[in-house]
């Protein structure tokens, strides 16, 4: 449950933070807010499992504490907490996917990946509310609520966009193109997944490719936009293999915790 | 009164820092209150996962009760359920309205709306006009949505339905 958590902390957070390199740059003051207010729902997500994961952490530091080499996190100092593994850990100590370090890109990359992220999130935690981990659980039940928004707007988005000009149209089908390699990993298990799923506490992702293909198809249907085939991807996020996107987001999050430890304001 | 009680009417002094019209209580965040071996233990449940105000609400928590006399007092919060505008009182939905907010609708019967569908009327916190737009589903706090009145032309916050 420790990796799963923080796995899933990761993807909220990252995302998160990739959002929230828009606000004061949005496209107009009422899609700044939006894509800031989802920033802040993902972080706050994020800050759930993260919590969640330090428990877990502490409590069975002896099998964990092997997981993660990087010196900073070592040198705390008795129980860890969320910050902790958030700023203390390097690039290849995050497990999440690959498709959220991306950069933000242009506004079609961003909101196109949101809502991929989004409808799988949805699939994802409307299972997981019901999960045998109450915890996990009651996080889940909390953040569904949330994507429900950040399907709608997005999805809005990707039609808006896709049915839009032919600038729009063409900057859709850019981001589809760049994106689309990172789809797959979505619905490729890790061996934290497996162990979950074989104790009932999550569906094996592989169980979400057919919903999430069918959901995708349908708003890209009413966006006049073409659906890719899902063959080849890129993978390894769950394992902590990287794209080099990661460690310059990490070093700009982290810079401050790292150059002055525990830092608060 | 019953402890529980007394703490009850202490926390209508605390004040949604967002929404300063609305009491903890108001805003049905609160999930409960008991006395324990080692104080008070009061249980509150967040808004919005992300929401800076809570923070702030349990430290003005603290803050209120230990004003009163009332120390140690514990937070505890809890996830699930997950909070819901259903939960907000009816003397909250006045006062936001009053305040020029709309309140919440009471829980819409089509739980996720499809694409640019359009959600049950909000009502102009202004004019009473039903005839009013939504501008954008997120507004200047997670908890609510930019609408504009189509007749009094005032834009307004929306407390939306969750």
């Amino acid at each position: 449950m420790f990796l799963l958590s923080l796995h899933l902390a990761d993807d909220a957070l990252i995302l998160g933070h990739r959002n929230s390199e828009w606000t004061g740059h949005g496209p107009n003051l009422e899609q700044d807010i939006a894509i800031s207010n989802i920033a802040l729902d993902q972080i706050g997500q994020a800050r759930n499992f993260y919590q969640y994961a330090a428990e877990l952490y502490n409590a069975n530091k002896d099998a964990y504490t092997k997981t993660f080499s990087s010196p900073a996190f070592h040198q705390v100092i008795g129980p860890i907490d969320e910050d902790d593994l958030a700023y203390l850990r390097d690039a290849k100590e995050f497990r999440n996917h690959l498709m959220v370090e991306l950069k933000k890109g242009d506004w079609a990359v961003t909101i196109t990946r949101q809502f991929f992220m989004s409808l799988y999130q949805q699939l994802l935690y409307s299972d997981l509310q019901y999960s045998a981990d109450k915890r996990l659980a009651a996080i889940s039940e909390k953040s569904l609520k949330e994507v429900h928004y950040h399907v709608r707007w997005s999805g809005e988005w990707v039609i808006r966009l896709g049915d839009g000009t032919e600038e729009s149209h063409r900057r859709m089908e850019t981001a589809i193109d760049q994106l689309w390699p990172y789809v797959g990993e979505l619905f490729i298990p890790a061996d934290f997944q497996l162990e979950a799923a074989a104790s009932g506490q999550l569906k094996n992702p592989e169980y979400y490719r057919e919903p999430w293909l069918e959901k995708t198809a349908a708003a890209f249907d009413q966006a006049g936009l073409a659906m890719p085939a899902l063959n080849w991807y890129q993978k390894g996020g769950k394992l902590g293999i990287h794209t080099e996107h990661l460690g310059y987001l990490l070093a700009e999050m982290q810079y401050l915790q790292r150059s002055h430890p525990g830092a608060q304001w | 009164m019953s402890i529980e009680s007394t703490i009850w009417n202490l926390l209508e002094e605390v004040k949604d820092p967002e929404v300063p019209v609305l009491s903890v209580v108001d805003l049905g965040v609160i999930r409960d209150v008991k006395q324990t071996e080692n104080g008070l233990e009061v249980t509150i449940t967040p808004t919005y996962s992300g929401c800076p105000a809570m923070d702030v609400i349990a430290m003005q928590i603290r803050m209120v009760l230990a004003g009163h006399g009332y120390a140690p007092v514990t937070i505890k919060t809890v996830l699930s359920p997950a909070w819901t505008t259903e939960w907000m009182t009816e003397a909250g939905k006045q006062k936001l309205l009053a305040y020029g907010i709309a309140p919440p609708n009471p829980k819409q019967q089509v739980c996720t709306p499809g694409y640019f569908q359009q959600e049950e009327a909000v009502q102009c916190p202004h004019c009473r006009s039903f005839h009013t737009r939504r501008i954008s589903e997120f507004g200047s706090t997670a908890c609510k949505a930019l609408y504009q009145c189509e007749d009094c032309k005032e834009p307004f916050d929306y407390f939306k339905c969750h």
